[in-house]
């Protein structure tokens, strides 16, 4: 129980953290967000422009104030997009690049968990060979390799589905399937090496021994031993997932979070970038926590 | 058996023979290093050379055609491979050095040191890694490469390519640091560990000539398959515009040109099949080599205590 109020309790601090590290190290880099302002705007503007965004004070004052906005929740205005605050563009964005990334997740776990199962059953036949042979490519082709592969022939050449953007139905299918396959093929792989581990322990051996079907064995004694390695990956294959959806974003121009962050990079949008950053650290510090908790629960010999 | 007695690197050699697939990945990487050394020497055509016909099919003159410069694909394939294959290189020694480092002192050190130690670990698993490479090599590229660019301009593209390295080694060695952090706890118990500290070896001894001998077979393993997560990370930053510069070329960007030259009115596959083509297979083959080190050196069927 202490354990874990520790790690609640770590949360703010590791934001903190990060939010000091991301702000001063941002602040190091050359360039500033109102370098590219069209014309030779005129010193009085450029002045008032500086003191709008208070950036005529001390680095500490800034500092400071930066902090105390992000204890109310309030993650300042942006500096390249002069009409929205951070929070709104977050508010816009995020909904979409979470309902990618949740949809290639049930991709993954959905497809890779069977294929998993069926490629440790069939060891030795071609059922192994096929899907080994399938989960190392899964593995091997890069998310932004297969997009456009997909792309020429699902859309361009078969037609059946739209080329690029997002929105519910059939424009959903190319983003999902292309974020989510890579990681079905990683989950198919832990799988398989679970279950492969599990069939040799002796409680399987008992299940048998007691005459339980073949289904029940594999149902109710096997599986859900060999799918604690796959919840204990969750939590690192959910920071790897949104990277992805970064690249997935920009290759079927998805209005999510990834073209954001990217371009706030180099457009030095500080504020908007430090947005992004605290936000996913936040959503990974949850998920991760919960992927604990789930585990915990699963297992109760983790942690006692 | 006759012969020799087998040591356990022996065995685990003949287990790694047995995996067809792991061979043919070691046969293929052979190969790749072999062409990325000397490759473009042979070949003898200037990866950057901008030529008369652009955008050709692959023919008799360019066997990979050409780009949107009319340079020669394959030459720049070539090259791209030796670039790839040097960054995953270099940035899988990078993440072995903090990897082993961090592990071995976290598990040696046990109680309270280690605990934290794990625990920033997994702080650092779950922050979006891509923000502290892109900031570390804007970094560089603000207070260092100004400087080497007045006093040394030759060198600039080696260092730039360096600081990627680093950066991306920096960044991937978390499993290391996991999994030898484990090991070295198991390890500290056995009884020739805890006799050579019973006897006061000094540390350093203890770790380079009892511990680490121990730890080779492991580090071996997720060193090959560390090398492959780097080289994707490259191409998926050279892909985002953030990692090789051209006209440098790596696998990575040779990729994002192909692909942004899809459209549905000219297909020219050329340019996304041959360096997809390749990392997709230099991809398979080291994760096919890392996974049959792997199986090799944790036997896990029938034999010995389980865990």
């Amino acid at each position: 129980m202490r354990s874990w109020v520790i790690r609640l309790a770590a949360v703010p601090v590791l934001l903190w953290a990060v939010a000091t590290l991301c702000f001063f190290l941002l602040r190091a880099l050359p360039g500033g967000p109102f370098d590219r302002e069209r014309a030779a705007a005129s010193r009085e503007v450029e002045a008032a422009l500086r003191a709008r965004y208070h950036w005529d004070e001390p680095l500490g004052w800034q500092y400071l104030r930066y902090l105390g906005n992000l204890a109310r929740g309030d993650l300042g205005p942006s500096l390249k997009y002069r009409n929205h605050s951070v929070n709104d563009l977050l508010a816009q964005t995020v909904p979409v690049s979470l309902s990618l990334g949740a949809l290639a997740f049930v991709v993954a776990m959905g497809l890779g968990i069977p294929v998993g199962v069926f490629s440790a059953l069939g060891r030795g036949g071609w059922a192994e060979a096929t899907s080994s042979l399938l989960t190392l490519l899964g593995v091997c082709v890069p998310v932004f390799v297969l997009g456009p592969l997909l792309v020429l022939v699902f859309a361009l050449g078969l037609d059946w589905f739209p080329v690029a953007l997002w929105g519910g139905g059939s424009r959903a299918v190319l983003p999902t399937l292309t974020l989510g396959l890579y990681f079905a093929a990683r989950v198919a792989r832990w799988m398989r090496e679970g279950m492969l581990e599990v069939l040799r322990s002796p409680h399987v051996q008992a299940a048998r021994a007691r005459g339980l079907g073949e289904a029940a064995v594999i149902l109710r004694h096997v599986v859900p031993v060999a799918l604690l390695p796959v919840v204990s990956y969750t939590g690192p294959m959910l920071a790897d997932l949104l990277t992805g959806s970064f690249l997935v974003e920009n290759l079927f121009q998805i209005p999510g979070t990834g073209a954001f962050f990217v371009n706030s990079f180099f457009s030095r949008d500080y504020t908007l970038m430090m947005g992004m950053v605290l936000f996913y650290c936040l959503l990974l510090q949850v998920l991760s926590l919960a992927t604990d908790l789930l585990l915990r629960w699963i297992d109760p010999r983790i942690g006692s | 058996m006759s012969g020799p007695a087998s040591s356990p690197g022996r065995l685990a050699l003949g287990r790694f023979l047995e995996d067809r697939l792991a061979v043919a990945g070691i046969v293929f990487l052979a190969l790749a290093l072999l062409l990325a050394g000397i490759g473009p020497g042979l070949l003898g055509v200037d990866p950057d050379r901008a030529g008369e016909s652009p955008l050709a099919p692959p023919g008799a003159g360019h066997w990979m055609g050409t780009d949107i410069h009319g340079r020669d694909l394959l030459a720049r394939v070539l090259v791209g491979l030796r670039i790839s294959l040097a960054v995953g290189a270099v940035g899988a020694a990078v993440s072995l050095l903090i990897g082993v480092g961090w592990g071995v002192v976290s598990g040696a050190a046990g109680g309270r040191t280690d605990a934290w130690m794990m625990r920033g670990v997994d702080l650092l698993q779950a922050l979006p890694t891509v923000v502290w490479v892109m900031l570390g090599m804007t970094l560089f590229e603000a207070r260092c490469a100004g400087w080497l660019a007045e006093r040394w301009p030759a060198a600039l593209p080696a260092l730039r390519l360096g600081a990627m390295m680093i950066c991306l080694g920096s960044v991937s060695w978390l499993t290391m640091a996991r999994v030898i952090r484990g090991q070295t706890l198991a390890l500290r118990e056995r009884p020739f560990l805890l006799a050579a500290t019973a006897l006061g070896v000094p540390p350093v001894r203890w770790f380079l000539r009892h511990l680490l001998p121990n730890l080779s077979g492991v580090i071996l393993v997720y060193l090959t398959l560390t090398v492959p997560a780097v080289v994707l990370y490259e191409s998926f930053l050279s892909f985002l515009g953030l990692g090789v510069r051209p006209p440098q070329a790596s696998l990575g960007t040779l990729i994002a040109d192909g692909a942004s030259q899809l459209n549905p009115i000219r297909v020219r596959w050329w340019l996304l099949v041959f360096p997809a083509g390749l990392m997709a297979l230099l991809l398979a083959a080291l994760t096919s080599v890392g996974e049959g080190l792997r199986a090799a050196f944790e036997p896990r069927g029938g034999d010995g205590p389980r865990a």
